[in-house]
C-alpha cells in the first residue's frame, strides 16, 4: 500500500492502495466516482475511458502508480450541471438506450471534439472505435458528436 | 397518504425505495438545480418540488403545486419503459409531461402487475391497465372539483393539469384538488381518451434517465455502495459438466483486503426452482473482501480443484450432433398439412439449404452483479433483474423466509437481452450475504459473465421447397434442432401459404446452460428463413419481394390449416411500405440491396438493407426499416429500439461466435469475442411505422431477427456467395 496523491476533476484527492490498482477501480472503490464503468478490464470495450491530461486512457488498465501529477477527468468532471457541449448533443439525439456504455463514449467523444470540431464520419468512427456498446446507440452517437460543436 | 420529500429536481430527485427494509437510498444524488439550470429547453424546465404528495394510486403522486410523480413499474433494460410506461399513466391523467417526475418503483406486487422485462411486452400487457390507472387518477381530480365548485362532473373539462368549468369559468389546477381527490371514490369503470386526442403518446420524448446517463450519475446495480458493504466475486468450474471437488483459499484469505473464502450452494436439497433459475453451476467458491481490485487479485490467488460431473462437450460434437439430427425425420412432426411427401416427389424443382449459428453470449456491457443483505428475519437485495417476482420466490426459499420478508428493487440495467431473466447471480448475493453476514456486493468479472452464460443456443436447420415448373411454392419443409431446443416455430410463416408443409423439431441435450436473448429462436430461424426464400425466389425466377407478397396473398385470400401465428395483411403491409420508401427495383451502381422479412413478439418488421463493398469488405450504407407494432408510444424511442435491433442484429450474424473446448467457452472477454464497433455499422437507418391505431405491441426485440438475412441477401448480390453459416465474417468471401 502507498499513498498517492492524485489530481481528479481539478480537486487533490488522496489514497492509500496499491500501485498497482489500477485508476478505474481507484476511481470508483475508493473515490466514489462511479460514472466511470467497468467493462472488460483489457482495454477492449471503452466503458471506463477517462481523460489524463486531456487524452483519452482506459482506466482498466493504468495503474494508479503511473499517474502522478496528471490531471485526470471523469464523466463526471465534465460539467457541473450536465451543459458541456457533448452531454448536451448527447441529450438532444437522445442517445443512451442501456446507458451503460454512454460514459465512456462521450468521454473518447470529448476528446475527439477538443482537437476537431467538424470530424468526419470516419474521423468519429476512429476515434470511438474502441468503445462498444451493445445496445447499437452507433448512428446516433455519430450525430450527437456531429451536433456537439453547435453548443460549443 | 402524505409524504413529505425534501426539494428536489425533476431530472435529479432523490430516489426513495418503495420496498420494504427502510428507507433505503441507492445513493442516487440531487443534481443540478433551478437558478443555475443553462440546459436547452429541450431537457425540460426545472421543477420546485412540492410540500406534500398527495398519493391518487399506487403510480401517481400529485404535489401541491401540482407536481406529478408517476411510478415505472417494470425494470428497465434499455429498452426505454421506464419513459414510455409512465408517458401511457400521463396522458390518461391529462398531465403537462414537463410536469411529470418519474420514479422506478420496486418489487410490489400489490400494487404493480407483471414486473418483467422479457418477450417485448411491457407496453403490449400493460397498454390497457395504464391508461385505466391515469384516467382513474383524473377521475378522482375531476371529482374533487365538482364537489367544491358544486357543478356536475360531466361538465368538467381538463387539459395538461388543468380543470375547468366552462359555463362559470372556473379554472384549477391538478394540485389545488389533489388533497381532496385522494380520499374520493376510486372509479370502477372510466371512459378513456379517443386516441385522436392524444398528446403525449404519439410525441417524441426524450430519456427520462437521460441526463444522469450522460453525467455519468449512480444509477446501475454495479454502482451501488453501502455503509459496510464488502465485495464478493465467485469462481465457478473452468467447464460445464464440472463441479467443486476441493478448496485451498488459504493463500488467497492472506492477501490484502480480503475477509474470507468460502464456498456456497445456491440449490440445496429442498430448493424451490423457478423457471429463472437456469444456473449450470450453483456450487461455487466465493471470495469476500474489501474493494474490487483485492478482490480480483485474490481469485487469481485460489487453488481449487474441480471434478467432472459429465461430459465435456465441444463445439464440434455440437456440430456433428446437430448435423446429424436434422438428416432425420423426428417421431412426430410439429405441423403438418397436406401431403408433402407426394407434392415433393412432383415438385419441377427442389431447392434444399441447411443454415447453422453458434452459440451467442449476452454480454450486457454491465456485468451480472447484485447487492444482499441478509439480516435476521430480512433480505434486502437491489440490481439488475429482469424477473424480480421470481427471484423473490427463489430466494425465499433459499432463505427459509416469508416473501414478504423479502424487498427487491430493481436498478437501471446495463443492458438485458434476455440475460438477467435468470437471476441465479442474485440468489448468489442473498447465499453470500447470509453466509458471511454482511451486506455484500457480488459483482462478475467480465470473464465470469461471458464464460458463466445462458447462452442463445446453437442452432441448425434445414430447410427445402418445391417449387412447379411456374415456379410457385407448392411444398414447404423445416426440420430444425438446437441445443435445448428447436429454432423452428411451426405455425409462422410461410406456414399457411403453401399447400403442402412440414415443420420437424429436434432438440439435443446439453450441460451447457441456454436461455432466451433477445429475440430468442427467432433471431436466428429468422436469418435461415429469409435467407432461404431469397434463394427459393431466385431459383423461381421472381423478385424477391414479389414472391413474398404472392403467399401472403395466397394466406389472406385462402389460408391453409388454422393455426397461422400472423397476420399476412399487416405481414404483406410492412413488405409493401419497405418497397416503397427503399425504391426497391431502382438500381443504384456499387449498391447491393437485400430484403428480410419477419413477424415475432407481435410486431411486423421489413426492411431493406444496402450494402457497398469497400476494399474486398461489406459496408453497410443504409438500412430502411418498416415497422408495424400498432400505436407508437414514443416515436423516438421506438426507433432507438429498431436502430438497436438493427446494429445488434448485423453485429451478431456478420462477428459473433462463442465455441466450446472440452466444456469450457474459447471465448472469454472483448479481445477474442467480437461485438461490432462502430465502424461497422450501418451509415444511416431510417425507420418507417405503420399508422393504424391498433393497440401497441412490443419493440425491444422484432427489428432485430430479420436484419441478419437483409444483410446475408445483400452480400449475396455483393459478392455472388449465398451465407449459410453465421457469423458471416468468417466466410472466404468475406475475408477481404
Ligand atoms: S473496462 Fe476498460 S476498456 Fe473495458
Ligand atoms: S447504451 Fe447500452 S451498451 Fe451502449
Amino acid at each position: 500500500m502507498a499513498n498517492f496523491n492524485l489530481n481528479v476533476n481539478g480537486e487533490n484527492r488522496q489514497v492509500d492502495v496499491d500501485g498497482s490498482t489500477p485508476l478505474l477501480w481507484v476511481l470508483r472503490d475508493h473515490l466514489n466516482l462511479v460514472g466511470t464503468k467497468y467493462g472488460c478490464g483489457i482495454a477492449q470495450c471503452g466503458s471506463c475511458t477517462v481523460h489524463v491530461d486531456g487524452k483519452v486512457v482506459r482506466s482498466c488498465t493504468t495503474p494508479v502508480s503511473t499517474i502522478g501529477d496528471s490531471k485526470v477527468t471523469t464523466i463526471e468532471g465534465l460539467s457541473e450541471d450536465g451543459t458541456h457541449p457533448v452531454q448536451v448533443a448527447w441529450l438532444e439525439h437522445d442517445v443512451p438506450q442501456c446507458g451503460y456504455c454512454q460514459a465512456g463514449q462521450i468521454m473518447s467523444a470529448v476528446a475527439l471534439i477538443n482537437e476537431n470540431k467538424n470530424p468526419t464520419d470516419e474521423q468519429i468512427a476512429n476515434a470511438l472505435q474502441g468503445n462498444i456498446c451493445r445496445c447499437g446507440t452507433y448512428i446516433r452517437i455519430k450525430a450527437a458528436v456531429k451536433s456537439a460543436a453547435k453548443y460549443s | 397518504m402524505t409524504k413529505n420529500l425534501i426539494s428536489q429536481n425533476r431530472r435529479s430527485f432523490l430516489k426513495v425505495s418503495a420496498a420494504a427494509g427502510g428507507g433505503m437510498i441507492i445513493g442516487f444524488q440531487i443534481i443540478g438545480c433551478k437558478t443555475e439550470n443553462k440546459l436547452p429547453d429541450f431537457v425540460g424546465p426545472a421543477l420546485d418540488m412540492p410540500e406534500s404528495w398527495n398519493e391518487m394510486n399506487a403510480f401517481v403522486k400529485i404535489g401541491e403545486n401540482g407536481v406529478v410523480t408517476i411510478m415505472s413499474p417494470n425494470p428497465e433494460i434499455g429498452q426505454n419503459v421506464k419513459t414510455s410506461m409512465p408517458m401511457i399513466i400521463a396522458e390518461e391523467l391529462d398531465v403537462d409531461w414537463n410536469n411529470v417526475i418519474v420514479e422506478q418503483a420496486g418489487l410490489d406486487t400489490d400494487n404493480f402487475r407483471r414486473q418483467l422485462a422479457g418477450g417485448s411486452q411491457s407496453i403490449r400487457q400493460g397498454w390497457k391497465s395504464l391508461r385505466e390507472t391515469g384516467a382513474k387518477a383524473r377521475n378522482m381530480l375531476l371529482q374533487a372539483a365538482a364537489k367544491e365548485w358544486d357543478v356536475p362532473i360531466s361538465e368538467l373539462t381538463t387539459d395538461a393539469g388543468v380543470i375547468s368549468h366552462k359555463s362559470s369559468g372556473k379554472n384549477g389546477g391538478y394540485g389545488s384538488f389533489a388533497t381532496a381527490a385522494a380520499s374520493m371514490e376510486i372509479p370502477g369503470e372510466v371512459t378513456l381518451k379517443d386516441p385522436k386526442d392524444f398528446k403525449i403518446i404519439g410525441k417524441d420524448t426524450r430519456n427520462v434517465d437521460g441526463l444522469k446517463i450522460a453525467m455519468g450519475k449512480p444509477l446501475f446495480g454495479l454502482d451501488i455502495q453501502r455503509e459496510g458493504m464488502l465485495i464478493a466475486m465467485i469462481e465457478h468450474p473452468p467447464a460445464f459438466g464440472m463441479k467443486v471437488k476441493n478448496v485451498d483459499g488459504s493463500a488467497a484469505k492472506a492477501m490484502p483486503g480480503i475477509k474470507d473464502v468460502v464456498t456456497i450452494n445456491c440449490e440445496p436439497e429442498g430448493f424451490n426452482k423457478q423457471w429463472s433459475d437456469v444456473n449450470a453451476f450453483p456450487e461455487l467458491v466465493v471470495i469476500v473482501g474489501e474493494t474490487t481490485w483485492e478482490v480480483m487479485q485474490a481469485k487469481k490467488a485460489l487453488k481449487v480443484e474441480w471434478e467432472e460431473t459429465s461430459s465435456l462437450e465441444s463445439s464440434n460434437d455440437h456440430e456433428s450432433i446437430l448435423a446429424d439430427l436434422v438428416s432425420k425425420p423426428t417421431a412426430e412432426p410439429a405441423r403438418k398439412d397436406g401431403d408433402p411427401e407426394k407434392a415433393f416427389a412432383g415438385a419441377e424443382t427442389i431447392v434444399e439449404r441447411t443454415y447453422n449459428a453458434p452459440f451467442l453470449a449476452h454480454n450486457t456491457m454491465e456485468p451480472m452483479n447484485f447487492f444482499a443483505n441478509v439480516t435476521e428475519g430480512k433480505a434486502e437485495l437491489v440490481g439488475p433483474i429482469q424477473t424480480p417476482e421470481f427471484l423473490r420466490k427463489s430466494v425465499a426459499s433459499l432463505l427459509g423466509l416469508e416473501e414478504d420478508q423479502i424487498s427487491i428493487m430493481m436498478t437501471r440495467m446495463g443492458g438485458g437481452f434476455g440475460r438477467r431473466l435468470y437471476g441465479h447471480f442474485a440468489v448468489e448475493a442473498a447465499a453470500i450475504s447470509q453466509k458471511v453476514g454482511a451486506p455484500v456486493k457480488l459483482v462478475y468479472t467480465r470473464e465470469d459473465d461471458m464464460t458463466q452464460g445462458t447462452y442463445r443456443p446453437a442452432y441448425k436447420v434445414t430447410y427445402k421447397a418445391g417449387l412447379d415448373a411456374d415456379g410457385n411454392m407448392i411444398a414447404f419443409h423445416v426440420r430444425g434442432a438446437g441445443t435445448h431446443g428447436s429454432p423452428v416455430f411451426a405455425d409462422r410463416f410461410p406456414a399457411g401459404t403453401v399447400d403442402h408443409y412440414l415443420a420437424e423439431n429436434h432438440a439435443k441435450d446439453s450441460n451447457i446452460s441456454t436461455g432466451a436473448w433477445r429475440a430468442p429462436r427467432s433471431n436466428f430461424i429468422a436469418t435461415a428463413e429469409q435467407s432461404f426464400l431469397d434463394e427459393v425466389a431466385e431459383v423461381a425466377g421472381k423478385d424477391p419481394i414479389e414472391f413474398r407478397l404472392a403467399l401472403f396473398d395466397r394466406a389472406i385470400k385462402n389460408p391453409v390449416g388454422e393455426r397461422n401465428d400472423y397476420d399476412p395483411k399487416r405481414y404483406a403491409g410492412v413488405l409493401k411500405l419497405v418497397k416503397e420508401k427503399s425504391g426497391w427495383g431502382q438500381e443504384q451502381s456499387g449498391i447491393h440491396r437485400g430484403v428480410s422479412a419477419y413477424y415475432c413478439h407481435n410486431s411486423y418488421v421489413a426492411q431493406v438493407l444496402d450494402v457497398e463493398m469497400e476494399d474486398g469488405l461489406p459496408k453497410v450504407k443504409k438500412v430502411y426499416c418498416a415497422v408495424d407494432c400498432g400505436i407508437v408510444v414514443n416515436p423516438e424511442g421506438a426507433k432507438n429500439q429498431v436502430e438497436g435491433g438493427i446494429v445488434d442484429g448485423i453485429g451478431h450474424a456478420m462477428y459473433s461466435a462463442l465455441t466450446f473446448s472440452n466444456g469450457t467457452p474459447d471465448q472469454n472477454n472483448f479481445d477474442r469475442y467480437r461485438l461490432i464497433r462502430h465502424s461497422e455499422a450501418p451509415d444511416e437507418i431510417e425507420v418507417f411505422f405503420v399508422d393504424n391505431g391498433i393497440d401497441p405491441t412490443g419493440l425491444g426485440e422484432p427489428s432485430l431477427p430479420p436484419i441478419g438475412a437483409a444483410l446475408a441477401n445483400a452480400l449475396y448480390k455483393a459478392t455472388g456467395t449465398r451465407l449459410y453459416s453465421q457469423p458471416f465474417s468468417t466466410e472466404e468471401a468475406l475475408l477481404g
